[in-house]
């Protein structure tokens, strides 16, 4: 299945948070939420590209949109990988059932992992734009959420 | 709507005379990316001295991932209020390990510039603003990490492979 695409609504999906709850489709409503999923924490790639999305923060918040970096590791390892890089940016994890809402977003990976993907939704839950990486090693500007966010 | 936001896609700035550059004259030039606590761009530096390109070097820190690059981004654009950006950009990369503010001043020191006024202009806003138009100008331009060299145009992410050095080898007629 291919990315899910601009237009579409959201799939209902659960993630889990560091502070324990569940991060579900509910949580989209009413505002702008950038998702972005990435294969592996500690994995280099992935280290680049959060700390680029942190250090443009003040520039998302102003746009009114809220970013997520989202997983198959375990919660404690993405929190662990959030603490070692110093970013700000809140982790949901995908481990159980396993890559369930990467799967739903069509951005599971055949090998068991979130390809890089991002995923903007606006605040109806429906999806505004989508981008996958031609490869999981290739790092999206930073750039490319602004634009979508700007059109 | 492109540039429907203050980091939205736009061409890459053009060099121009408020850019840092260095190498022959008549060589091609090739715009690095770069931070000063970056290893690779430590490594990339000392390889592009053998290759006889000439270089514009823009600052790209990013916090998280190097909480020193900023303040010697800061530092370098400080030390070229006193016409000492190469010099200082140099020794910042000759020891990463040591990026310190106490290691600021004696590179400051040991460079003889005016310690004083480099420590204020380090922290003006005039300089933030400086490091920062490179940064976000990158950014809009697609520079997603560090290095990237930009090379006839074309953006170039990460570690250079052993495909792009030969086309800096012989861009450089090297």
């Amino acid at each position: 299945m291919p990315i899910i695409a601009a237009g579409e609504p959201a799939p209902e999906f659960s993630l889990e948070t560091y502070d324990g709850g569940p991060f579900t489709r509910a949580n989209l409503l009413g505002r702008t939420t950038v998702l972005v999923f990435y294969p592996f924490a500690f994995s280099p790639v992935c280290n680049d590209q959060l700390s680029l999305y942190n250090e443009v923060l003040p520039d998302l918040h102003e746009q009114g949109a809220t970013i997520y970096g989202v997983s198959c590791d375990a919660i404690w390892s993405q929190q662990a990988f959030k603490d070692s890089l110093g970013v700000e940016i809140e982790q949901l994890s995908d481990f159980e059932p396993k890559g369930a809402t990467c799967r739903a977003f069509g951005v599971l990976h055949p090998r068991g992992y979130a390809q890089r993907a991002l995923v903007i939704c606006g605040a109806d839950a429906r999806v505004r734009w989508s981008y996958q990486a031609a490869s999981p090693g290739d790092l999206p500007g930073a750039n490319l959420i602004f634009d979508a966010l700007g059109s | 709507m492109i540039g429907g936001s203050g980091l939205g896609s736009a061409p890459l700035p053009p060099v121009g005379p408020g850019d840092h550059v260095r190498g022959p004259e008549d060589a091609p030039l090739v715009i690095v990316y770069g931070d000063y606590e970056c290893p690779f761009c430590a490594a990339l530096e000392l390889r592009l001295r053998e290759v006889p390109l000439r270089i514009a070097f823009r600052h790209f820190p990013v916090r998280a991932s190097h909480p020193r690059a900023l303040p010697a981004a800061h530092a370098a654009e400080a030390a070229a209020r006193q016409d000492a950006f190469w010099p200082m950009h140099d020794a910042l990369f000759a020891d990463q390990a040591h990026l310190e503010d106490p290691h600021l001043w004696a590179r400051a020191e040991a460079l003889g510039l005016d310690v004083a006024r480099f420590e204020a202009d380090r922290r003006s806003e005039a300089v933030a603003a400086r490091v920062s138009a490179d940064f976000r100008g990158g950014v809009r331009a697609g520079v997603p990490t560090t290095p990237t060299l930009i090379v006839e145009g074309e953006l170039h992410a990460g570690r250079p492979d052993a495909a792009l050095w030969g086309r800096l080898s012989a861009l450089a007629g090297a």
